[in-house]
């Protein structure tokens, strides 16, 4: 089965000019934009980063003031929160692989589509207002009472998140309506690629979660424009209720991060081992178990925070829960690879990297669920470390192996595969270095987000910034390379690693409306035993 | 291009195979749609049974200064226009184009009457000072009685913000229904901003015991 056409012309070639990319209803035009946006965001939550870590070389003063480091990290946060990693994944590769993955023309509504990008772009400009108007010094967390007294700007940075909240919603009920009604015919729900399974799963969280996050962010704004009073002690409110609010979104919210990783991963797995996934339909309903568990945690951010032991309890309990859909998926991709024919492009060194990192990042988040260990380690570097380890480790490394997979899809141009890999080596070790310097000053009583620190945690916080350099390396040798690619790199083929799911029959890019004839399935995604690999003349070899 | 009997054809986009997958799809968006909406409002209900359950004193106190006969009115307003918008999506579905303005235009009065009635409450309020803590003037037998007022301001004013959303969506279906693109081959935005407005009518309905009819 080939669908390729070469005589048509593709998706970038339909249309010139910058018009032609604002007014676009084409979903790969739209995914291609939230790249670019979620890069630049990546890109500058990442200076605050270098900047926040050069400060913490040493226990005094070096370039900022107590204030200008809280601001730091709080931008950091928020940006790489609200404008990177919550949009990453789905907004950009899910848009843009969404309706090619499931056979279809678009997503359900290209108009509420391309919407919801220029609700991203609002978002965003609210965010930056915040840096003239006094950068927000709260943590990305915005706890009151501090939030609702401290004399940043912190409602434009809520309103901000607001906006982009909306922007999530909005892309969430795209793909709910996509994978539900827009599917080639012959792809029943178990034919659907494990990518579309989890972009579903992320779907409902965005849908379900949000809206609970924008409700609390407006009252937050509320309580500083009107002083309701609901977050206020002192006018009878209670702080701690922000908190249970702000994480009924934000624990699920981690989900929304991590699952369209998950996705990627079992995409990259099977194509790099040529094998079909084990345990598929586990995989797909470990998503869905993910999902629904999310919103049944979010007590776990409160364990010193005053809630009744009883409950505390119980958020330990389904807090350990999450672990064994996770679990399950981790176990099922290990034995996908085993027996098969490993090929190490670079989007399987992430596939690797993730596999690692995410170990460690998933273990030491069932440390943190148990009571007696967090109350020792709650607000120290060890939860910066874990939840780093999840979030770079685990959803950064998904994504640039995704961006990696997809770019000679999405751009038609191949990379030097040479200085990808290094880069990847670079971003691991710097990555490392970075973060597990700090499991080790966490265990030891370091706490998060202070200016200055005991001389005795001086050696880790050097070793970290170290890191940080490293990492920083790793990620301007990849944006070099990848610039490059875009300017003079080879043509890319249409399967260039072999991979079986539908964007493969397809040409790199695509044309305008995917496919030039209406897929039909008949195989399960990653069947490799009873399907022939489609255009395989032009695999890399 | 308009056909004989005033109707314009609907084209479906070109993305859809058939009118019916498309409006399945619609229907679907919307109540994924409609879900989010449940959730936002959710979150101020969690907090009303927070505050309610620490001062229930206060709450009962407090709600005698908001005028049930008012919230009764204002019920039967927005129960009415549930009705009339029913009543708009059925003609839609007939064909039944001056019969669905009407009712279109119905639901549009009562509508505003809705939001009239609710300016001359807002305003008794502002006038008596049972505002939030910033300006709360007001008297009582309860210090924290402002944590009521706000509460009562927020949800009542979100939902205020949303049926003058839904004001806007009627207003355009008016002014494309006018033009004859609902009929029963595509009546897709009636049904939809249909589905849109029982919700905000069942938002008001949770409300309009919680706030007035307590104690």
């Amino acid at each position: 089965m080939s669908l390729e056409n070469n005589s048509g012309k593709n998706f970038m070639e339909v249309a010139k000019g910058l018009k032609s990319w604002l007014v676009t209803l084409d979903h790969k035009r739209i995914g291609i934009m939230y790249l670019l946006f979620v890069i630049s965001a990546f890109f500058l939550g990442g200076v605050f980063a270098l900047l926040l870590r050069f400060e913490l070389l040493s226990p005094n003063q070096i370039a900022f003031t107590a204030k200008q480091y809280n601001q730091l990290f709080t931008l950091h946060g928020a940006i790489m929160v609200f404008l990177f990693i919550v949009p990453s994944i789905p907004a950009s590769l899910g848009n843009f692989l969404l309706p090619l993955q499931i056979g279809a023309v678009d997503v359900a509504f290209p108009r509420l589509n391309l919407a919801s990008l220029y609700i991203y772009m609002v978002g965003a400009v609210f965010c930056f207002l915040s840096l003239y108007l006094g950068a927000v010094d709260t943590g990305w967390t915005f706890y009151t009472p501090y939030s609702s007294t401290t004399d940043t700007s912190v409602i434009s940075i809520t309103l901000g998140a607001f906006i982009l909240g909306f922007s999530s919603i909005l892309t969430g009920v795209n793909f709910i309506a996509t994978i539900h009604k827009m599917r080639a015919p012959g792809m029943t729900w178990f034919k659907m690629p494990l990518f579309v399974w989890s972009l579903y799963a992320t779907a409902i969280i965005q849908v379900l979660a949000t809206p609970v996050l924008a409700i609390t962010l407006l009252l937050l704004i509320f309580e500083r424009l009107l002083g309701i009073g609901i977050f206020d002690p002192a006018l009878g409110g209670d702080p701690v209720l922000f908190q249970h609010f702000f994480w009924f979104y934000s624990h699920p919210a981690v989900y929304i991060m991590i699952l369209p990783a998950m996705g990627v991963m079992s995409e990259l797995v099977t194509t790099f081992c040529k094998r079909n996934i084990f345990g598929y339909k586990l995989i797909a309903f470990s998503s869905i178990a993910i999902a629904i568990i999310s919103f049944l945690v979010w007590g776990h951010h409160l364990f010193v925070s005053g809630q009744s032991q009883f409950a505390a309890m119980l958020f330990s309990l389904l807090t350990f829960l999450v672990a064994i859909p996770s679990a399950i998926k981790v176990f099922n991709w290990l034995s996908t690879m085993y027996k098969g024919s490993i090929t190490f492009y670079t989007p399987f060194l992430y596939f690797l990297s993730f596999m690692f990192l995410f170990c460690i990042g998933g273990f030491t988040g069932v440390f943190l669920g148990a009571l007696s260990i967090d109350v020792h380690l709650h607000d120290t570097y060890f939860v910066v470390a874990h939840f780093h380890y999840v979030m770079m480790g685990g959803t950064v490394m998904a994504f640039l192996g995704g961006l990696h997979y997809w770019w000679p899809k999405m751009f038609g141009k191949m990379y030097n595969e040479g200085l990808a890999k290094t880069s990847c080596l670079l971003v691991f070790l710097g990555f490392n270095i970075t973060f597990f310097s700090q499991f080790i000053m966490g265990s030891k009583g370091m706490p998060r987000r202070y200016y200055s620190y005991l001389e005795q945690y001086q050696p880790y916080h050097i070793a970290s910034t170290i890191g940080s350099w490293v990492l920083a390396v790793g990620f301007f040798l990849m944006a070099g390379y990848l610039i490059h690619s875009l300017l003079r790199g080879k043509k890319a083929p249409s399967n260039p690693w072999g991979g079986l799911t539908l964007e493969w029959h397809t040409t790199s890019p695509p044309p305008l409306e995917n496919f030039d004839v209406k897929p039909r399935i008949t195989h399960d995604p990653y069947d490799y035993e009873n399907m022939d690999i489609p255009n395989e003349k032009g695999m890399l070899k | 291009m308009a056909t004989k009997d005033g109707f314009i054809k609907h084209k479906v986009a070109h993305h859809f195979d058939t009118a019916e997958q498309e409006f399945e799809t619609a229907k679907l968006g919307m109540w994924a749609f409609l879900g989010q909406e449940l959730l936002f409002f959710s979150g101020l209900f969690v907090a009303y049974g927070v505050f309610r359950f620490l001062y229930p004193e206060m709450f009962i106190d407090a709600h005698h200064q908001l005028s049930w006969k008012m919230g009764a009115l204002n019920t039967v307003f927005l129960i009415t226009s549930s009705f009339t918008m029913v009543m708009g999506v059925r003609s839609a579905q007939l064909s039944q184009k001056k019969l669905m303005l009407k009712y279109l235009i119905a639901t549009f009065i009562l509508a505003t009457a809705f939001l009239v009635v609710k300016y001359f409450e807002y305003a008794a309020k502002f006038h008596h000072g049972y505002l939030p803590s910033n300006w709360f003037t007001g008297e009582g037998l309860f210090e924290n009685m402002h944590l009521f007022f706000g509460l009562y301001f927020v949800l009542t004013g979100l939902h205020g913000i949303h049926v003058a959303v839904g004001m806007g969506l009627i207003a355009w279906l008016i002014i494309r229904g006018n033009r004859g693109e609902f009929h029963a081959d595509y009546y897709t935005p009636v049904e939809m901003v249909g589905l849109y407005w029982h919700l905000v009518d069942l938002v008001w309905i949770f409300l309009f015991p919680l706030l007035y009819l307590i104690g």
